[in-house]
């Protein structure tokens, strides 16, 4: 019972928040939508009509971390300030349960309705936020189509496994993410145990170097340094990594297909399913 | 003075020893110390090899400069206040190394990005030499460090915030406070060259600093050089802090602390004092680090945090002191 009610808190929340709006809801979808948070962006550009989003925010405009970059292009951009976000006089906004406080609060007492979204950390949360955006945006059939090549998809990717060999997933400052959040979640459903479980990071957390080597996982993986360098993404060039990955599988794979819970998350599956049947096959 | 030495010596040995056994991974103090001597082709070797030894010459290497530093540079203004972290060199070199990692240079380029941070440190080290002049009061040292280290700060974070990768803002922090989490030899090689050189040039100074104590007209008739020992200070300062800030960040502190607490024991003359402040330092250096990781085990706590707190209060007291001398 106890595990439900974030979940229960915030559609509740959501639901609060449209009450006013939403018996203009009920009868004619939004037509001025601005979404200010990278992955409720994809979803929204994912499910609306043409003409019916008006903004995404900046970083879906970003090819490093976004999976449709291009898409976005044809979208306003907005860094996800009240002030700009208001004055694009939108009938409903779109936020992430990360999105700042202070502008959601700010917007709602300006009678703008704002609905948040919920962070997806499961692969059956996807299909619940793409429910979600069919409802806001009035597009229920789309999404549900959606929701269904997506559940096919994934279908024909989880392959019978038969081992199931240990990866570590490591980022950027030693960060490593746990079965209970939606990269621990790619990483099973590609086949793989994760080490940060064994460790005692059911949820993720700094993961120190030296306890990742004692570890002596089958696999690293790793997301891909940005363009510019930085002294966070040093540890994944450590001779400790590099000199790990000559024994074992490595992949290095971009952020854009991890981060948000969207069906992008298929292709993060794919790319891990590929390193497992390499591993299997240098393996034994 | 050999007696100190030797005792300085021996801790700094047992606190190498220390650091080499402490780390997040459980494993007994033998067992990672054979690790680290005979090749096991496993993990513990690799652990020991790549990660804490490492670690542990970082530390040596950098404390030592920053206590020899803050030794010449007190012996040469005749200030006890000053210190490398407090004046801005630190700071400086810190925005070179920053410059070159993200401008690119630092990737392409080998010894690029020790080189920009020695290059930063000159500036820094410059000015404030240039603004307090030779005799350098304590105001006027203390007031040109804090704008230097104001406006090096500032550029820092102005950088680091425009940089396209998400990462780079968080990183404020370690390079005003410095740590030596996750560094590998890499680090020490890319520091290395710079430190030996740096060092030499400083501790070179010893027989012109011991002169400076009895005035700059005595040294000079003794045959001391003035402006060579100018410069020699401007270029082993500028390649001792720039190499340390590069790898392991603007670590504070350590230049003012140990000076003052080794000086009683030198008999409290600058030649002297240099060796022994760069054992001191190196000493101080590795008990931070050692403590950072028995304080917080899992969290990366920032280096300049400890050596701040230790720090921060005998500055207070030098202060204090210093006016109540009526300078």
């Amino acid at each position: 019972m106890l595990v439900s009610v974030p979940s229960f808190k915030s559609k509740f929340i959501a639901g609060l928040v449209l009450i006013s709006p939403a018996i203009a809801l009920a009868d004619t979808p939004p037509t001025r939508v601005v979404s200010m948070n990278l992955c409720t962006d994809q979803l929204a550009m994912l499910v609306a009509d043409e003409g019916q989003l008006l903004s995404v925010s900046r970083l879906a405009q970003d090819p490093e971390g976004s999976a449709m970059a291009e898409q976005a292009q044809t979208y306003l951009p907005n860094s996800g300030f009240a002030e700009e976000i208001y004055l694009m006089r939108p009938d409903l906004v779109i936020a992430g349960s990360f999105s700042t406080p202070a502008t959601t609060a700010m917007l709602q007492r300006l009678d703008v309705p704002v609905v948040v979204f919920d962070y997806a950390s499961s692969l059956s949360d996807i299909r619940d936020r793409l429910f979600q955006m069919g409802e806001v945006l009035g597009h229920h059939d789309r999404a549900a189509k959606i929701v269904a090549d997506f559940d096919a998809e994934l279908a024909a990717l989880q392959a019978e496994v038969a081992t199931r060999p240990r990866a570590a997933l490591y980022y950027a400052n030693g960060y490593t993410s746990g079965d209970s959040t939606l990269a621990g979640q790619i990483l099973i459903a590609a086949g793989f145990d994760n080490i940060a479980t064994e460790a005692g990071f059911p949820y993720g957390g700094t993961m120190p170097l030296e306890v990742l080597a004692l570890m002596q996982p089958d696999a690293i993986i790793t997301s891909k340094p940005h363009a510019v360098a930085s002294r966070a993404e040093d540890i994944l060039i450590h001779p400790v990594v590099e000199s790990l990955g000559q024994t074992t599988g490595t992949g290095s794979f971009s952020d854009r297909d991890w981060a948000c819970g969207t069906p992008f998350v298929l292709n993060a599956i794919a790319d891990t399913a590929a390193l497992r049947r390499q591993f299997e096959e240098n393996g034994s | 003075m050999t007696r100190l030495m030797i005792a300085l010596t021996v801790v700094l040995a047992l606190l190498f020893c220390t650091a080499l056994a402490l780390g997040p991974a459980n494993i007994g103090p033998f067992d990672s110390l054979r690790a680290l001597v005979i090749d096991d082709q496993g993990a513990l070797t690799l652990v020991m090899r790549e990660i804490r030894l490492p670690r542990a010459i970082l530390a040596v290497l950098i404390g030592a400069s920053l206590g020899m530093t803050g030794a010449a540079m007190q012996g040469y203004l005749r200030n006890p206040l000053a210190d490398p972290g407090l004046i801005g060199v630190s700071g400086s070199a810190a925005l070179g190394a920053v410059l070159s990692i993200q401008t690119g240079v630092a990737a392409t380029v080998a010894f690029a990005l020790p080189l920009s941070a020695l290059f930063g440190a000159l500036i820094g080290v410059f000015l404030v030499l240039l603004l307090a002049g030779p005799r350098g009061s304590s105001l006027t040292l203390i007031l040109a460090g804090i704008a230097i280290s104001a406006l090096a700060g500032a550029l820092t974070s102005l950088t680091l915030n425009l940089s396209p990768n998400p990462w780079a803002a968080s990183e404020i922090v370690f390079w005003m406070m410095g740590s030596l989490v996750d560094r590998s030899m890499t680090h020490v090689w890319i520091a290395l060259p710079f430190i030996v050189v740096g060092v030499a040039l400083l501790a070179s100074l010893a027989r012109g600093l011991d002169a400076l104590t009895l005035g700059e007209d005595a040294a000079e008739s003794m045959g001391i050089n003035l402006k060579r020992l100018r410069l020699t200070l401007i270029f082993g300062t500028a390649a001792v802090v720039g190499a340390s800030t590069a790898v392991a960040g603007a670590i504070g502190f350590i230049g003012l602390v140990v000076p003052h607490v080794l000086r009683p024991f030198v008999g409290a003359k600058p030649g002297r004092l240099l060796w022994a402040s760069a054992l001191g330092g190196a000493i101080l250096l590795l008990a931070a680090d050692i403590a950072v990781r028995v304080v917080l085990p899992t969290r990366d706590l920032k280096l300049g945090v400890l050596t701040a707190l230790i720090g921060a209060p005998l500055f207070l007291h030098l202060i204090y002191k210093t006016r109540k001398d009526g300078l």
